[in-house]
């Protein structure tokens, strides 16, 4: 047990930890770029798994208590919500800009963009090609398809709507 | 014994039970799909039931009061106990078997989970409004498949009618509904004509003939399952068979 010496008295400190804590799959994006961190609130913090199987969802609690632990919020508590279920349109700009840096096509926005058939292309995140097709709408994590760019021939992932 | 559990606590151990035995059978073609992509979304459909029977289980107990959890549930239980749809645990056969299976399924989870999700019992309606979302690809990946192996060569569409004559008789059970499902405020019944109309698009794409109907296979609710489930089981709970209580 980590004596906590302080209660969130100062939620932005929080936010700049949390900020340091990225994803277990894809490292390139953090915690709360990835819209995972629904509140930071009173002596908590509130948090939502992205896929109800997604394996990350323990590792990433325990990467957020390692963090709070390591700079003196051992007494927040981290808190798992399933409500309102998380959506890939809370993955922030700056988030979306990072995956795309990364190699991953960020997810296209919006409910109208949930609809599965006929999916919008996705634009290749090497070379900015629209003329892309997907491969496998299930990739290697629960959150990416398989894409490929007809343009560069080179293969993509995507992130799913989500 | 499932039966003196209180009836939500059957309605949530239900829903684990389909979405648990539903990911174990799919979880079975990791690594032995046709091709590497079939075999990366079968194993992804596989995750998202078992994530989906976690929470559901995770709740049955939590009702059940009696310091049961997800785990203890699924690997703690002999067959009679297990509440699934009878659909669920049929063996995988080839391919076009396991795609039948899924698309009866996929497309009956999907309208359950959308109504429970505006369901009055919110931990019910939670965690069906984050996996309605993972099945409605489910559901999209089963149906392209029936078109594509309906629609393609000779062979294909002999097994894709095969598999779905199979697969036909147990489709009845999904829509049966108790007093458990009473107490949870979901009509199954109303949810057929929907089924029915999707499965039926979906056929026509495909060029397939809608299965003859036959006497419903019933049963799973209430614990007689056919001899799949045993070995099924066997092969999941071996390890707290063989080492009770094993922890690492």
């Amino acid at each position: 047990m980590v004596s906590g010496v302080a209660v969130i008295t100062d939620t932005g400190k929080v936010r700049r930890v949390l900020a340091d804590v990225p994803d277990p799959e894809i490292p390139c994006v953090s915690v709360l770029d990835l819209g995972i961190v629904r509140a930071i609130d009173a002596g908590r913090v509130v948090i939502t798994p992205t896929y109800s199987g997604c394996p990350a969802t323990l590792a990433i609690e325990q990467a957020i208590r390692t963090a709070l632990d390591n700079n003196g919020f051992g007494d927040v508590a981290i808190i798992t919500t399933l409500s309102p279920p998380w959506t890939t349109d809370w993955i922030t700009e700056e988030g979306r800009e990072k995956l795309r840096a990364y190699g991953i096509a960020p997810p296209p926005k919006g409910a109208n963009a949930a609809s599965l058939k006929n999916a919008q292309a996705a634009e290749c995140p090497r070379c900015g090609s629209s003329n892309t097709e997907e491969i496998s709408r299930f990739g290697s994590t629960p959150c990416k398809a398989l894409w490929r760019c007809k343009a560069c021939a080179e293969p993509f992932d995507r992130f799913k709507c989500h | 014994m499932a039966k003196a559990l209180p009836p939500l606590a059957v309605c949530a151990l239900r829903l684990g039970d389909d979405a648990l035995i539903c990911g174990q059978r799919l979880s079975e073609w990791c690594g032995h799909a046709p091709a590497l992509e079939v075999d990366l979304s079968l194993a992804n459909v596989a995750l998202d039931q078992i994530g989906q029977a976690t929470h559901f289980l995770g709740l049955a107990g939590e009702i059940e009061g009696k310091s049961r959890d997800a785990d203890a549930l699924a690997f703690k239980r002999d067959v009679m106990d297990f509440t699934n749809c009878l659909l669920v645990e049929q063996p995988n056969g080839d391919f076009a078997q396991t795609i039948a299976r899924l698309f009866l399924f996929s497309h009956y989870q999907e309208l359950l989970y959308a109504a429970l999700a505006v369901s009055k019992h919110e931990r019910f309606a939670a965690i069906a409004a984050k996996a309605v979302k993972e099945t409605a690809y489910h559901a999209t990946l089963a149906s392209d498949w029936v078109i594509r192996l309906g629609d393609g060569t000779d062979e294909s569409r002999a097994r894709m009618t095969a598999g779905l004559d199979w697969m036909w008789r147990f489709a009845d059970e999904l829509f049966e509904a108790d007093e458990a499902d009473a107490a949870l405020g979901v009509d199954k019944a109303a949810l057929k004509p929907a089924w029915d109309q999707r499965l039926d698009a979906v056929l026509a794409d495909a060029a397939l003939e809608r299965p003859a109907s036959r006497r419903p296979v019933l049963g799973g609710r209430k614990g007689r399952h056919s001899e799949h489930l045993g070995h099924l089981l066997s092969e999941m709970q071996f390890l707290q068979r063989a080492y009770p209580g094993a922890t690492w």
